[in-house]
């Protein structure tokens, strides 16, 4: 077992370091919350300077124009680039997270062709037409039906909790070819072009306040068949082989961002007064903080030893995503808690952004127990995939 | 970067697991529950086996191993729940001393030595470094009732002075840490597989109890607390190996908070799914889990450590 990185991944940390104290203070000020066409434009401009640079795609094959990193040298990228502050992956999530590497892995060398580079290179934006109203958890209930029309699918229905949908160019949707197959194999994965005639979107309110979900509607919307992503009806397979991916990385990039988080709560704490001092001489709030810290730590940890086994082909990497996934939102849910009782009656005006970034922290933590997999089909997973227990009958 | 067991680590593991598996049964540990003495054969077999001289270097009759060895090798030793101060006499080791060696801090009230006894050895932990003395020279009587069955305790009323072995002792203590809490994620990872096996085994309303999601959930949320612990444990393990790769005392405190928690918060856990068998002596499941409470008071308590990591922010 070892730590530490070797001297060409030093080497790729330094030249990233070098890259991102250049390029960082090139780039405009990150628009506010609700601006979602200047967001899309902060996100895909920030997406072109990497592609430029040679840093898109980190994890995909040099093939499909990836960077084809290794895995220290991924976690050596979300080590710098959270430390230098540079921006999260935003509204490219679903493009470069997932639908991107369901292409990579199961699309046609045409699709590769057409999708990847504009990916890559911040042309396109991706969402995820996945989750229906009726068909969260248990996904593979869907009912948004696709209905083969020569070279066409038309498709009808209604789905739910898509990011990023109204500044999107694509969706990779999930439709029932076949009403009659068994649940998981009546299903088809397509690329949905988003400005496709009879999509409506609208946008949805969170309890944060936030507009980056929408319900996205189907009205006889036409859908190429050479759109099909793998074999009509085989589409569940195709979903699931990034799903666990998605567990795996997708929470794994804001570990960092929440260690930094907890360091300015403690900060904070220092600051708040209290009785005799400040809040930080409360020996609850301490360890609290403490043990977060410990949390955090060891999460990083955890995550090495998943890459690390990813990498050797050992171990199910999607199965250490759902242990880290339930501990990590958990942690985020205790930080969220801490920095209520830290604030008090503070956490009541949203005014000063010291203070805002930990409330909404607060609320942001109750949707990570529920996306990409509830915390308790997460628990099934564990307990059914790794420990071996029967399934509920 | 390469955080998983090499080959030769794997093969030290398997070789650890079939010494356990073979030699300190269930049985063989519970059969000096009646007398609270350590077994000196088994106490012999773990000698040979190199668990007290892994990490001394090859000339001095060691094995030339490092910490990330040590914690692999006593993960093992907690899953198997083998009792006796075994952190304290590998440490022991480090100084030269020979024999069965206990330990205890000078300065926690109630003054209790574990296995008193047995020992041969005392190194007693105080803030001015490591001292030793002659296990002989401590008055001590044994315990009327104590918590965990196989580690009797002995009230002192004092301690000798000793004899003075190091003036700082923040390594050594570090080191006895980073393997108690290796010990603790052996012990989370014990009781999951019992509270497993069991919650497949034991039938209720016509089916295994583990296919309900209650039941279920209890086991997922043991085998979650256990990796993550086990992920900070052999970090520590490493760090203290190669102080470059992070902060020594940061990874050991952390690792010895979750790994404690984990432990304990296992051992209840098992003690829910066994239902009222686990509520029973004959049952082994509370054995782990007052281990567990037990090494969770070695070098300090889980609140000096939070604090400990809070002031890293």
């Amino acid at each position: 077992m070892d730590l530490r990185y070797s001297e060409s991944e030093e080497r790729f940390r330094a030249e990233l370091r070098a890259w991102l104290l250049n390029v960082l203070p090139a780039l405009p000020p990150k628009p506010s919350g609700e601006e979602w066409h200047a967001r899309r434009t902060y996100d895909t401009t920030w997406q072109r300077m990497l592609f430029e640079a040679g840093y898109a795609g980190i994890d995909w094959p040099r093939a499909v124009g990836g960077r084809e990193a290794t895995p220290a040298e991924q976690l050596i990228f979300l080590e710098e680039t959270e430390r230098a502050g540079a921006p999260y992956v935003g509204v490219n999530f679903v493009g470069l997270l997932h639908a991107g590497p369901t292409l990579v892995a199961e699309g046609s060398d045409e699709q590769k062709a057409r999708f990847l580079p504009k990916i890559l290179r911040g042309e396109e934006v991706w969402c995820q037409c996945f989750s229906e109203p009726n068909a969260g958890s248990d996904l593979a209930s869907l009912q948004t039906k696709a209905v083969r029309d020569g070279d066409h699918y038309v498709v009808n229905g209604q789905k739910i909790w898509t990011s990023f949908a109204h500044v999107a160019d694509y969706g990779e949707l999930l439709v029932r070819t076949d009403a009659d197959a068994p649940k998981h194999e009546g299903i088809t994965w397509l690329i949905l072009p988003m400005d496709a005639p009879g999509i409506e979107v609208r946008p949805m309110r969170t309890i944060a306040g936030s507009r980056e979900f929408s319900e996205v509607f189907f009205n006889d919307v036409r859908v190429p068949v050479a759109n099909r992503v793998g074999d009509e009806n085989d589409g569940w397979r195709i979903a699931m082989v990034t799903f666990s991916f998605e567990r795996g990385t997708a929470f794994v990039s804001e570990l960092l961002s929440s260690l930094r988080m907890l360091e300015r709560l403690a900060d904070l704490a220092r600051k708040i007064p209290r009785a005799d001092g400040t809040a930080w001489d409360d020996a609850g709030i301490r360890r609290d903080l403490g043990h977060l810290a410990a949390d955090f730590d060891a999460l990083w940890a955890l995550t090495k030893r998943n890459v690390t086994q990813a990498a050797r082909g050992t171990g199910v990497p999607g199965l250490g995503g759902s242990v880290f996934k339930l501990h990590y939102t958990e942690a985020r849910h205790r930080m969220g808690d801490l920095a209520m009782r830290l604030l008090d009656r503070s956490s009541l005006s949203l005014e000063d952004q010291e203070t805002a970034e930990h409330v909404r922290g607060w609320l942001h933590a109750m949707s990570m127990t529920i996306a990409a997999g509830t915390s308790q089909v997460q628990r099934n997973i564990v307990g059914e995939r790794i420990l071996g227990l029967p399934k509920e009958r | 970067m390469d955080f998983e067991l090499s080959a030769d680590d794997l093969a030290l593991q398997s070789g650890i697991v079939e010494l356990c598996r073979g030699r300190f049964t269930m049985d063989r540990i519970r059969a000096s529950e009646e007398t609270g003495a350590l077994d000196q054969e088994m106490w012999s077999e773990l000698v040979d086996a190199g668990v007290f001289s892994l990490r001394l270097p090859e000339d001095e009759g060691g094995v030339g191993l490092g910490c990330t060895q040590a914690v692999l090798v006593f993960e093992q030793l907690g899953r198997a729940l083998v009792p006796g101060p075994l952190v304290a006499t590998h440490l022991g080791a480090d100084f030269g001393l020979t024999g069965i060696v206990g330990m205890v801090d000078r300065d926690v009230s109630p003054l209790l030595v574990e296995h008193l006894d047995s020992l041969d050895r005392l190194l007693i932990l105080a803030p001015d470094g490591v001292w030793v003395c002659d296990a002989d020279d401590v008055q001590g009587g044994q315990v009327d009732a104590f918590l965990d069955p196989l580690t009797p305790l002995y009230a002192a009323a004092s301690l000798p002075k000793g004899q003075l072995l190091a003036s700082d002792g923040a390594g050594m203590k570090l080191r006895g840490a980073a393997l108690t809490a290796a010990y603790q994620v052996g012990i989370a990872t014990a009781v999951t597989e019992r509270a497993v096996a069991y919650a497949k085994e034991r039938r209720q309303f016509d089916r295994p109890i583990g296919s309900f999601q209650a039941v279920k959930h209890i086991c997922a949320d043991m085998l979650v607390r256990a990796e993550v612990a086990r992920a900070a444990v052999y970090a520590a393990g490493v760090i203290l190996d190669d102080p470059s790769a992070g902060d020594e005392t940061r990874a050991v405190v952390a690792a010895q908070l979750l790994a404690n928690e984990a432990a304990v918060a296992n051992g209840k856990a098992c003690v829910q799914v066994h239902g009222g068998m686990g509520f029973t002596w004959e049952v082994d499941v509370h054995l782990f889990l007052k281990r567990a409470a037990l090494l969770a008071t070695h070098f300090g308590s889980n609140d000096e450590r939070a604090e400990t990591m809070a002031a890293f922010l």
